[in-house]
Parts: C-alpha cells; sequence; structure tokens
C-alpha cells in the first residue's frame, strides 16, 4: 500500500482539521474527507482511506464500508474529465441513449472507464436534476446542457485535445476531476461568481409572467 | 393581477423564488437585498413564527406535503437538547429539476430561510446537505452562506439579536436514497445512507438522536416571503387546503421546458398553453405529476389541478411538481424500464422486498422491451410490485411500483404489443429533440 509524502500528508491534514471543525460530531465529516482524499489521486485510495479513518479515529473496514456506497467516490482513477450522460427515462427518451451509443463508441471506453491518455472517463448516470435541458451531460460534475451525439464527440475530443471548454451554466473555465472533489470537500475555489444566474428554460417562466404583467400579489412588504 | 385572471379563473404565473433570477447578480447580497424577513424574525418570538408559517398552510415542497409549521411544532422545547434543522437539498427524484435552479439562482432564500427557521425551532446549529453532482450550485451556495456570515446574518450574536447559528454546506457523494430523511441523517453523520426505523421520528430523534427538522430547499426558501408579506399573503395563492405557489418544472416532449412559479392547483392544460404546447406535430401521450415516484397520467388527466388532493383523487401525487411530458412517439415500457432501472440502482439494500424486488422488475421489463415477455410477465410485475408496495423500509419502494402500476393500468396493450410482434413498436429515433415530426 502506497502512502502520502510527509509534505502531502501534512497539507491534507490541515486541510481535514479544519473541516472536521465544522461539525458537531467528528465523524460527520467523513463524506467531505472522501471528496478531499479524491481530490488528491482522483480517486479514493487505499492510502486515502486509511488516512480518512486515522483522523476521525474510525477502523479502515468502517471508512470502506462507507466509500463504496457512494457512486462518486471512485475506486480507479477517473479521468481528468470525468464525463456523464444522462441515461435516466427522460434524458434518455429524448437523445441521451443515442448520445451514450455513440459517444461510447467514438471515445472506445465503456460505462466507468478511463481512456489510456488518462483524459477521459465516462458514466452513465441517473437524472441530474437538469432534466428542462434535456439530454444532459455533465463533466466533472458542471452541466453541459441541450446536448446531441456531435456536440458530445466534439465535447470530448476538445478535452482529449487540451483546449479550452466550459459549462453551459458554470464558469469561463472547466476545472479538472480533482479541482472539483476539493469543492466538494468544503473547500471553494473563489469561482460561484462566473456564469449566469439562471439560462435558457430556467428563466422560461419568469419571461412569460413579465411579459403578460402576472405578479404574484401585493404583500406587506411592497 | 395575482394567480386568477379576468374572472374566467385562468391562472396565472406568481413569480416570488423566480423573480429575481433575470438579474446577473441574483445570487449575491446585493442582486437578493437585505435580509429583512429575518430581521424582523428575530424580533418575534419564535412560537409566532411556527405559527404564522402553520397559518400560511405551507407544506412541505420536497414531495410528501406535510405541513411545514406543523413539523416545526412538533420539535419539542425546554429539553435542553442541541436542536438541529438540516435542509434537504439532495433533489434526485427523476424529472425533478427546481432547487438546484433555485439554488444556483437565489442560494440567499435558502440563507435567509434557514435563519428564520432555525430560530423557530430553536436551533444553533443547520446543514445544507446537498448532492454531490452539481458543483456550481455548490460553489453558489457556499459562497451565500460565506457572504451571510460576513454581514452577520449567521454566527453569533446574529444582527445584535443574541441568536446564534452556525450553517454548514454538506455534500452528498451520489445515492438518490439520501433524499429520504432518515436515510440523509445518517449520511450526514458519516454513515452509509440508509434509512432509520420510524419511530423516533427526527423531531424526536434525529441528527445525533437530538431534536431535528428536516426541510425541502423550496419550502425553507419560501419562509421569508410568508414572513414578509404575512400568512394570508401566501395562503391567498393556491387552493383551500394546497395553499401558496411552488414551482413547476416542465421537460420532455414540450415547445419550452422550463421553471413556471404557480399557485397550487394549477393544471397541465393551463401549463402547456404558457409552455407552447407539445413540441409541432405532436401530442401528449403520458406524463408524472410529480417525479418518476408519482404514478403516471395520461391525456385524460389535463384539468386536473395540481394540488395534493386533487392529484391524489385520480390516483397519483402531486410529488415535487416534476412534469415529465412525453409524447406519442415515446414507449411506456422504455421509459418504465429506465426508471425501474434507475429505482434497481439506487435500493439501498436494507430492506428485502426494495432490494430483491426492484432487481427481479429490472429484469422481466428488460424480457418485455425487447418483446420477449409473455402475458405471464405482466401478472409478475403486477405482483412483484404488490409485494414491494407498503411492504419495504422506506418510499424509495413504494415509488418504485408507481411507474408499473400505473403503465400496465393505463397502456396493458402496449406491454401486450412488444410481444405480438417480437420487439418495440416504437423508433427510439422518433423521440429524440433532433427526431423528426
Amino acid at each position: 500500500m502506497t502512502t502520502y509524502s510527509p509534505e502531502v500528508r501534512e497539507r491534507l491534514e490541515r486541510d481535514a482539521k479544519e473541516i472536521i471543525g465544522r461539525y458537531p460530531k467528528s465523524r460527520s465529516a467523513l463524506l467531505p474527507l472522501l471528496h478531499l482524499v479524491q481530490a488528491e489521486e482522483g480517486f479514493v485510495s487505499d492510502a486515502g482511506q486509511e488516512f480518512c479513518a486515522e483522523m476521525l479515529g474510525l477502523t479502515k473496514a468502517e471508512v470502506v464500508g462507507v466509500s463504496t456506497f457512494y457512486t462518486m467516490y471512485k475506486r480507479k482513477p477517473a479521468g481528468e474529465f470525468h464525463v456523464g450522460v444522462c441515461i435516466n427515462s427522460l434524458c434518455a427518451i429524448m437523445g441521451g441513449d443515442q448520445i451514450w451509443e455513440e459517444l461510447a463508441e467514438h471515445v472506445g471506453v465503456g460505462n466507468g472507464d478511463t481512456t489510456s491518455d488518462g483524459k477521459v472517463s465516462l458514466e452513465r448516470i441517473e437524472c441530474n436534476a437538469a432534466c428542462d435541458f434535456a439530454p444532459v451531460m455533465m463533466v466533472n460534475w458542471e452541466f453541459f446542457d441541450n446536448q446531441t451525439p456531435d456536440s458530445a464527440k466534439r465535447l470530448v475530443d476538445d478535452l482529449r485535445a487540451g483546449k479550452e471548454v466550459a459549462p453551459t451554466r458554470g464558469p469561463g473555465r472547466l476545472c479538472s476531476f480533482k479541482e472539483a472533489s476539493r469543492v466538494l470537500a468544503g473547500l471553494p475555489d473563489g469561482q460561484a461568481g462566473d456564469g449566469p444566474s439562471a439560462a435558457g428554460p430556467s428563466l422560461e417562466g419568469l419571461k412569460i409572467a413579465k411579459a403578460n404583467g402576472w405578479t404574484a400579489p401585493k404583500g406587506a412588504s411592497e | 393581477m395575482d394567480g386568477t385572471e379576468g374572472g374566467l379563473g385562468m391562472t396565472t404565473l406568481t413569480p416570488v423564488l423566480t423573480a429575481n433570477w433575470d438579474r446577473a447578480d441574483s445570487f449575491t447580497l446585493q442582486g437578493y437585498g437585505e435580509y429583512e424577513a429575518a430581521k424582523k424574525a428575530l424580533g418575534m418570538e419564535p412560537d409566532a413564527i411556527i405559527k404564522a408559517v402553520k397559518d400560511s398552510g405551507l407544506r412541505g415542497r420536497g414531495g410528501a406535503g406535510f405541513p411545514t409549521g406543523m413539523k416545526w411544532g412538533f420539535i419539542p422545547q425546554g429539553d435542553g437538547k442541541a436542536h438541529y434543522l438540516v435542509v434537504n437539498a439532495d433533489e434526485s427524484e427523476p424529472g425533478t429539476c427546481k432547487d438546484i435552479p433555485l439554488m444556483m439562482a437565489n442560494p440567499h432564500a435558502l440563507v435567509e430561510g434557514i435563519i428564520i427557521t432555525a430560530y423557530a425551532i430553536r436551533a444553533n446549529q443547520a446543514f445544507i446537505y446537498i448532492r454531490g453532482e452539481v458543483l456550481h450550485v455548490i460553489r453558489r451556495v457556499q459562497a451565500a452562506v460565506r457572504e451571510a456570515y460576513e454581514k452577520g446574518y449567521l454566527g453569533t450574536d446574529i444582527l445584535g439579536s443574541g441568536y446564534d447559528l452556525e450553517l454548514v454546506v454538506h455534500s452528498g457523494a451520489g445515492a438518490y436514497i439520501c433524499g429520504e430523511e432518515t436515510a440523509l441523517l445518517d449520511s450526514l453523520e458519516g454513515y452509509r445512507g440508509q434509512p432509520r426505523l420510524k419511530p423516533p421520528f427526527p423531531a424526536v430523534a434525529g441528527l445525533y438522536a437530538c431534536p431535528t427538522v428536516i426541510n425541502n430547499v423550496e419550502s425553507v426558501a419560501s419562509v421569508p416571503s410568508i414572513i414578509g408579506n404575512g400568512a394570508d399573503w401566501f395562503a391567498s395563492m393556491g387552493t383551500e387546503k394546497s395553499k401558496g405557489f411552488g414551482i413547476f418544472s416542465l421537460s420532455g416532449h414540450v415547445t419550452r421546458p422550463g421553471q413556471y412559479e404557480a399557485p397550487l392547483g394549477i393544471t397541465l392544460r393551463e401549463l402547456l398553453d404558457m409552455a407552447g404546447g407539445i413540441r409541432a406535430g405532436h401530442r401528449l401521450k403520458f406524463w408524472t405529476p410529480g417525479g418518476s415516484s408519482t404514478p403516471i397520467f395520461t391525456d385524460e388527466h389535463l384539468d386536473v389541478p395540481l394540488d395534493f388532493e386533487s392529484v391524489g383523487a385520480k390516483g397519483s401525487m402531486l410529488g415535487t411538481r416534476a412534469l415529465q411530458i412525453f409524447d406519442e412517439t415515446t414507449c411506456v415500457v422504455r421509459a418504465v424500464l429506465r426508471w425501474t432501472e434507475f429505482y434497481a440502482h439506487e435500493s439501498c439494500g436494507k430492506c428485502t422486498p426494495c432490494r430483491e424486488g426492484t432487481y427481479w422488475l429490472k429484469q422481466v421489463l428488460r424480457r418485455l422491451e425487447k418483446g420477449q415477455g409473455t402475458e405471464e410477465d405482466l401478472t409478475t410485475i403486477t405482483d412483484i410490485a404488490d409485494n414491494i408496495l407498503g411492504r419495504s423500509f422506506c418510499a424509495l419502494g413504494d415509488g418504485a411500483t408507481s411507474p408499473i402500476h400505473s403503465s400496465v393500468k393505463h397502456f396493458r396493450d402496449e406491454y401486450l404489443k412488444h410481444f405480438e410482434i417480437g420487439g418495440c413498436p416504437f423508433d427510439p429515433a422518433a423521440s429524440t429533440v433532433w427526431g423528426k415530426a
């Protein structure tokens, strides 16, 4: 089993202690800590789980029991860009199935696998709460809305070629899988201000209300 | 105009939570405004806030529709224990896509609602448990919380009131089951997300075995408007027993999918009118009123008022107002198969009916969809569903049976057609966004 170098370990311990300090009971920090170790290596490694166990006073078995329950924790390295295609009923029917088939063939890897250059991993994902933008894809858990088979293939080609790619609703620059995992651990990356408040379908109702002069009743605060 | 127009009873939209989404800075304090409702609330007796929310008629917006104020009232007071508020931001029910854009565009409505709610139930610690797969939404919520701390809306002695509140943003890690409130609590405590036996209910023994309120994002975000405008204002919208407004999410084969905030009781026909109808050249076949766990409706149900009672009376549930719309190009067996695969994937494994039942449903439906089934398979899937419904540990298992029972009821012939012709009678290409009319 590999272990962290003293420098990495010191840095991770500092982050871990900050995270643990937010919770009334330390074990609540386990999910964030698993995100934190995933941010280090791009997956939840043996060393990472050992580290979580030590920090929280748990056995490694207790940590593994938790990490294997949740699909976002990867047991082998994800790509620098982890690409998800929604194949739940609505997205599948709106074109997600065709996107998945063409994309998997184009990239040449299957569900949960990573390209040999380590750039891209693919996953068939469940509903990601953006159904009004169907068919939906996610890269490193950023929204790529309203996809087609061609846009999906182009997106992955661009990612592998090292071109700058931006999510449809998110920051101007797509972060790596490891960077994303760090935000999920509760360590913000300062990019919250990027991107639109809302876009496309999110604004349809409001647009129609404004065009018709429809509002909620006047209240005491107005 | 305020929700009904011209005496004709036509329902109109009532943007409240969505009203500022078209502002470029809506997710900042500057775009949201000062926390006037929280300031007002901190000057009130906590019980008066609970009463106002009870009087408003607000019912949980996460699907079950339990009266929010009543839930708060169940928290024992003067018990000497820590109290907790946990916001369920684990929006994962297939078709449901309201809380995610709400937190992306308007996270301060949620944070302000948390302050008021926590103060009302006498909690000094709150959590937002947000699904992990929505990175930018998590950034926005983290930033809003930080801004609120900087302004003195969170932390110790909030705005000089003597009230303290700490708020932690906690990311999940990919498990639909954690939307079930007790599974969420286990997950937040650092365990596998599996549901707990009730009783004891979370109001008595929730997070860390202390009294805990778990509320949906949209429920909590609605609270500032109730405190700011009054319970009567909120209750003036909606129907007698389903009061107020809610975000209706239209998706699928509709001309303008999106988020439509309207009084409860609006109908799909009215919403479709606003959304430009079913996509050109097609007609409505089936739809879910509130996500995949709510029995499907057909074009017979266009005029059912979308409130808790009316939808229930017609055999479904209002759920999360996730209106997934499918036109006549869609194979209902395929849709049901994919939902069933979802439930099988997401079943936590704790109880046998759900773990084994969803697994077998998936196998039989795959066979049916390929046209390799028999009429007996229809009996088998309804039998399996009967053995899950009411016998599983939590609502995930019950939800898995909704698409099965309702699709066999409304579209039995379509199932039969699959094995009559030895395959699926539909062309999946025709259902896609780029499919030809």
